[in-house]
């Protein structure tokens, strides 16, 4: 605690500006960066391993999976201070919130279960039995399916999130890492990381209706690993994050079709935008740093040194 | 949720309700052999070497099999050392094994691949590095997991051409495992363009748990200035004892110092670290390359069954042989089977005790179609003629 204290003491009257907040993997730390100035205004300690990362939807909480101390930590972002865990099962590694608030959705990754906590009463409502290494977690907006992927197992599973029973597995290729609702609803996107691909979807069918294959003139195609995703926020493109490809896809949403790579550090995650929208930054797990991607222009314009294995990112907009 | 019934009808993947689940027998089928004496016998050979890299992979796959309606089952089958393989191997195929993960020493491999009633079967060797079964005495129906000599042997060489360094010099012991590990160090250095300055036999069997301090200086002390020194000590015997010894104060690779393996408890990345706790919690030990051979052997198995729907060798074969296997094996590349030698396309970790140090292939070893074919004899030089021959 000794390094917060002496963190949060240089910097004793933070300006108030937009946020993002990194994890990084390898260092138990969250840093916070000044998306005005792009720099590091404050880095926290928290528990071991942190990976997902997500704000509550009025953002006075900050939820955070720390894998290794088998734990959802609750953060108050304006101390920066843990407020309380949360039961997770063993080895959370990402979430997601339906968007009543409330209940979060766990992905066990040594446990092969999805369990689902409620962040008022901290009490596990349900487990769901999935397939090996479940990691990627999508809800539709509507909050009626929640969609886990499975690393080992190769799927997507379908969970009725009224029963917390499975309703439909999709086979996708190698080792899914994430999974994306289109902000309609319509579509489910999911990365294979191994298998290279991006496959698209029907929601309301579960069957692929297609999928995103990239090629970077360059780069090994065993390099192109599709993890992170994000819709703009018009919902036109999906941005793709490439792994060791170091580079960001742009894909056209309607055509399936790469418009751009954009070239970020190494090992790149995931992504989050700053609270206007105009900027996107990215989570560079090898590099220890993040890109920051001018979202009009599509072009990289800074890179923020963070901490070890920088690996998820959330907004906040100015408190 | 009229809607969603739909789907899960038309998706065809509505879990094991209902469906009649289609069973794949898998056999693990192991010839134990007594291990040669090394000078120290404080690390025992796990018994389960091999096996529990087998049971973990099934559980794995068992658990994508209730999604897709898919069963598996691993029938195991160990000869103990005074017995016959053979037999046992036969009866294995009688009873109707179809697809087998095999751990025993070249010369019984090979005796299983040749039985008639193997022929058309699927036989993954999990144990024999040998390079004459990727080359010269290759068989259609059998593919490797465990890397062979020559790729661990290159994914060094690689890694000495990296760090360039270019003196080297090598000891071997006198088994034919030493012998054959030399010879393929010796061919990778040449590939590589690099040589050796001088090469030495260990050939003392005194007891190096006292003498080591006082033998090693004057055994290494004529070798030529060297930056590297390699030890080719398959078994485990005596390179241990070379360790911090030497004349000069020189770096070990090769069966001791930095080891090209296929895997070692110190892999983390790509996702690793899951792979090793599952594995940990099932066997209470590290996992080693002998068991991610198993593992890898099976999980491929999986992939094909799952991806073809199908259970018969055949399908299965020619699956894992095509461009479309993209197999995950938690080393950062997707892996799959060379068809001119049924060997596994996969990345070698260079690792020490406590960590990675580097993994092969690496930059700027460059290849025509896929970096991992660097490692191993690559289409245009296998012998091996039983996949067709070089396309």
């Amino acid at each position: 605690m000794i390094r917060t204290l002496l963190l949060t003491t240089l910097l004793a009257s933070p300006a108030l500006a937009d946020e993002i907040w990194v994890t990084n993997e390898m260092d138990d730390t969250l840093s916070v960066i000044d998306v005005d100035t792009l720099t590091v205004k404050a880095t926290y300690a928290i528990g071991e391993r942190p990976r997902g990362i997500t704000f509550s939807k009025d953002f006075k909480y900050l939820y955070v999976c720390a894998s290794d101390s088998n734990a959802v930590q609750v953060i108050d972002p304006d101390t920066g201070k843990v407020l309380h865990d949360l039961p997770s099962g063993d080895d959370p590694e990402q979430f997601v919130l339906a968007p009543d608030d409330r209940l979060l959705y766990i992905a066990n990754e040594n446990d092969a279960v999805t369990t689902v906590v409620d962040t008022q009463t901290r009490k596990v409502v349900a487990q769901i039995d999935v397939g090996v290494e479940p990691e990627g977690m999508g809800i539709s907006p509507d909050g009626k399916v929640q969609v886990t992927t499975s690393e080992t197992t190769n799927m997507a599973h379908w969970i009725d999130t009224q029963t917390h029973k499975i309703i439909a597995n999709s086979l996708v290729d190698s080792r899914p890492r994430h999974a994306e609702f289109s902000p309609d609803g319509s579509e489910l996107w999911v990365s294979s990381e191994i298998g290279g691909t991006v496959a698209v979807l029907d929601a309301a069918t579960q069957v692929e209706k297609g999928k995103i294959s990239f090629a970077i003139k360059g780069v090994r195609a065993e390099k192109i690993q599709p993890v992170g995703m994000l819709f703009s926020p018009d919902a036109t493109k999906v941005f793709v994050a490439l792994g060791p490809a170091n580079h960001i896809a742009v894909v056209d949403a309607k055509t399936l079709k790469v418009e751009r790579y954009i070239l970020v550090g190494r090992r790149v995650w995931h992504m989050a935008f700053s609270p206007d929208q105009t900027r996107l930054f990215t989570t560079n797990g090898v590099s220890g740093d993040v890109t920051v991607i001018d979202v009009a222009s599509l072009e990289p314009v800074a890179t923020i040194k963070v901490g070890r294995f920088p690996w998820g990112a959330a907004a906040r907009p100015t408190p | 949720m009229k809607r969603m019934l739909a789907g899960v009808l038309a998706g065809g993947l509505a879990g094991a309700t209902g469906a009649q689940a289609e069973m794949l027998r898998i056999d693990w089928l192991e010839r134990q052999v007594v291990p040669p004496p090394v000078l120290s016998n404080m690390q025992a050979e796990p018994a389960t070497l091999g096996l529990d890299g087998a049971r973990l992979s099934l559980a794995d796959i068992a658990t994508t099999g209730k999604f897709t309606g898919q069963d598996y089952r691993l029938v195991e089958t160990v000869v103990p050392p005074e017995a016959d393989f053979l037999p046992a191997a036969k009866a294995a195929l009688a009873d109707g094994a179809r697809v087998l993960v095999v751990r025993a020493p070249a010369a019984d491999l090979l005796a299983l691949a040749d039985l008639p009633e193997a022929q058309g079967a699927l036989i993954f060797n999990t144990e024999a590095p040998d390079e004459a079964l990727r080359g010269i005495d290759c068989r259609a129906n059998v593919l490797h997991t465990l890397p062979s000599y020559a790729m661990r042997a290159d994914a060094l060489a690689q890694f000495i051409v990296t760090k360039r360094w270019t003196y080297l010099a090598m000891i071997e012991g006198t088994l034919p495992e030493d012998r054959a590990y030399a010879a393929a160090l010796r061919a990778s250095l040449t590939k590589f363009g690099l040589s050796l300055a001088a090469e030495k036999t260990w050939v003392f069997d005194a007891n190096m748990r006292r003498a080591a301090a006082a033998e090693v200086p004057l055994f290494t002390q004529d070798l030529p200035e060297h930056d590297l020194l390699l030890v080719a000590d398959e078994p485990g015997d005596f390179a241990r004892y070379v360790a911090y010894n030497t004349w000069l104060p020189r770096p070990l690779a090769g069966s001791e110092g930095a080891k090209p393996v296929g895997w070692s408890g110190v892999v983390e990345q790509n996702g690793a670290a899951q792979l090793q706790n599952r594995f940990r919690d099932l066997s209470g030990r590290e996992m080693r390359a002998d068991d991610y051979a198993a593992w890898v052997a099976v999980a491929a198995i999986g992939e094909a069954a799952t991806r073809t729907r199908a259970t018969d060798a055949a399908t299965l074969r020619s699956y894992l042989l095509s461009d479309k296997a993209r197999i995950g094996g938690f080393l950062g590349r997707p892996l799959g089977f060379r068809d001119w030698d049924g060997q596994l396309r996969q990345p070698i970790p260079i690792v020490t005790e406590r960590a990675v140090v580097a993994q092969a292939p690496f930059e700027g070893f460059l290849h025509a179609t896929n970096e991992l074919d660097t490692l191993g004899p690559d289409r245009p030089e296998t012998q091996c003629t039983a996949f067709g021959g070089a396309k």
